[in-house]
């Protein structure tokens, strides 16, 4: 059963619609990347799957026990936190919260999945560092420890690479896909970053404001719209305009 | 100086004052953490001179000003928090309609009631003199409900106050959490209104969060120290303007001015200590 299903669905940004027509299913251990260009409806489909929106038609179904605040979500980061004093520990802790209800206090689970997923990501040394000293690509570590943290299934990664050095944006996607095939956690990723999503990716979702392809990554590199968009960024990038291409070879 | 602090609590009005000052620098200082970090500090202030609008309407009505302050401003509290929200409207051209229009209406009725007197110097910079025994009741009990819901909402409020996108992605009520907040400031703010004067009581909730800022690293230790900064400034404050006989809330600033800029002047030179 899959874990997540969209039939004909639509979502809307303030009334208009923003994306139409996806139809795609996500499995267990998938890596989807979604693809496209700004303002494509990536980000009303991320809110779409979180449940913060409701589709305008058509349906999303979700399987095998996920329910949207069951999944790690690693938003963008808002310029309010870049001198925001909290340790790395408090940010990874918060995690568990959606899992906590009304009750005020974390549990002694609580902490030890904290733990574990300090452990897991190799960032034990960062646990007391405050978190607007940290380096970008530190503080996207410790961002997706807490999305560890309140997810079991389901990775939903917004952008996890922008701004970062090339350097850094590789060790990052390296993470992730051993993360993903260690404990085949289902990873969902936005990206602009197209030559690195059909590298590590399994699936892609191509939107323009409506689905334009979904499938297995090698057939997205096969077909003509893929084709077309990976030519266009490597024009692009080779002209010095690419908007979010850091880190593609 | 033990003998100054006894001469200074045989005045029954100074023991009230400096309970319900107490209190309400304790409230604030913890709001105040969240309220700067979530960019919503102008919301202080904008809360503070519908404040002054409301007690000047209050005064004319011959009401007790706490009962008709505490639902005007927790209504305005919620109305710019709705502003800031929204995008559309931007928030801080909103928030300066809102408190502008406010202290003009208090200034208008102020001076078609009593006049221009010391009254409206008084709520402007307020006075030691102001409280009730009624109204150190009334801060007391608030005082301890604002203490009690944030320790019981603490973790909710420190992840809706560092990733709000987050935290609704993982079913916390952001909006509730938001709401909570602007509610307690509205209370605090009036409570310590009248004390540390319209103009001057959004400098309590915003200068012990910034103060510790300089040096906690933690969330939790930025919380405490605000607290423990915010009221020792008020105390001290308080101590000096009864030495000196110095307006109480411009002495508690000057105070808070002060601890900023030694904890300022201590975090670069910590910083230099490590370079």
């Amino acid at each position: 059963m899959a874990l997540i299903t969209c039939q004909n669905a639509a979502f809307a940004y303030e009334g208009n619609t923003a994306v139409s027509n996806l139809n795609f299913a996500v499995h267990r251990g998938d890596y989807l990347c979604i693809v496209g260009e700004n303002g494509s409806g990536k980000s009303t489909l991320i809110k779409g799957l979180l449940g913060l929106k409701v589709p305008q038609s058509g349906s999303v179904w979700m399987g095998d026990g996920l329910q949207p605040n069951k999944i790690g979500y690693l938003p963008q980061q808002t310029a309010a936190q870049k001198d925001f004093p909290a340790s790395a520990y408090e940010v990874i802790l918060s995690g568990r919260l959606g899992t906590r209800g009304i009750l005020p206090f974390y549990s002694r689970v609580d902490k030890k999945i904290a733990e574990k997923n300090i452990k897991r990501l190799d960032i034990g040394n960062l646990r007391g560092r405050c978190y607007r000293e940290l380096s970008g690509g530190q503080q996207q570590r410790v961002l997706l420890a807490r999305a560890l943290c309140a997810a079991e299934k389901m990775l939903l990664l917004d952008e996890p690479v922008a701004g970062l050095d090339p350097v850094v944006t590789r060790e990052l996607y390296r993470l992730i896909e051993k993360i993903n095939h260690e404990t085949n956690i289902t990873v969902i990723m936005v990206s602009h970053d197209i030559h690195s999503a059909v590298k590590y990716a399994s699936h892609i979702l191509h939107l323009q404001n409506t689905q334009v392809f979904f499938g297995k990554t090698k057939d997205y590199v096969q077909s003509e719209v893929g084709n077309r968009f990976l030519g266009i960024t490597r024009r692009q990038e080779s002209g010095g305009e690419a908007g979010g291409g850091e880190g593609s070879d | 100086m033990i003998d100054i602090l006894l001469e200074m609590f045989s005045y029954t009005f100074l023991v009230r004052a400096v309970i319900v000052g107490l209190l309400v620098s304790l409230c604030a200082a913890l709001l105040g953490v969240s309220l700067v970090l979530k960019r919503y500090s102008m919301i202080g202030d904008g809360l503070s001179h519908v404040g002054f609008g409301t007690l000047a309407v209050a005064t004319a009505m011959n009401a007790s000003p706490l009962t008709v302050s505490i639902p005007v401003v927790v209504m305005a509290a919620f109305m710019l928090l709705r502003i800031s929200e929204n995008s559309k409207i931007k928030g801080d051209a909103a928030i300066a309609l809102i408190s502008t229009s406010s202290l003009a209406i208090g200034v208008v009725v102020i001076s078609i009631t009593t006049g221009m007197n010391t009254d409206v110097c008084n709520y402007m910079f307020g006075s030691i003199l102001a409280m009730s025994k009624s109204d150190v009741i009334l801060s007391i009990v608030l005082a301890i409900v604002v203490l009690i819901l944030f320790v019981i909402f603490y973790n909710k409020i420190f992840a809706v106050t560092f990733d709000e996108t987050f935290a609704q992605a993982t079913g916390v009520k952001t909006g509730l959490y938001n709401m909570l907040i602007a509610f307690l400031t509205a209370i605090t703010i009036v409570l310590g209104m009248r004390m540390m004067g319209a103009l001057l009581i959004s400098s309590l909730i915003i200068f012990p969060a910034l103060t510790s800022m300089r040096v906690c690293k933690k969330f939790k230790s930025v919380t405490i120290c605000s607290a423990c900064v915010s009221v020792l400034c008020f105390f001290s404050g308080v101590v000096i303007s009864y030495l000196q006989a110095t307006p109480t809330g411009a002495s508690v600033v000057i105070v808070n001015i002060i601890a900023f800029l030694l904890f300022w002047t201590a975090n670069s030179i910590i910083r230099r200590g490590y370079a």
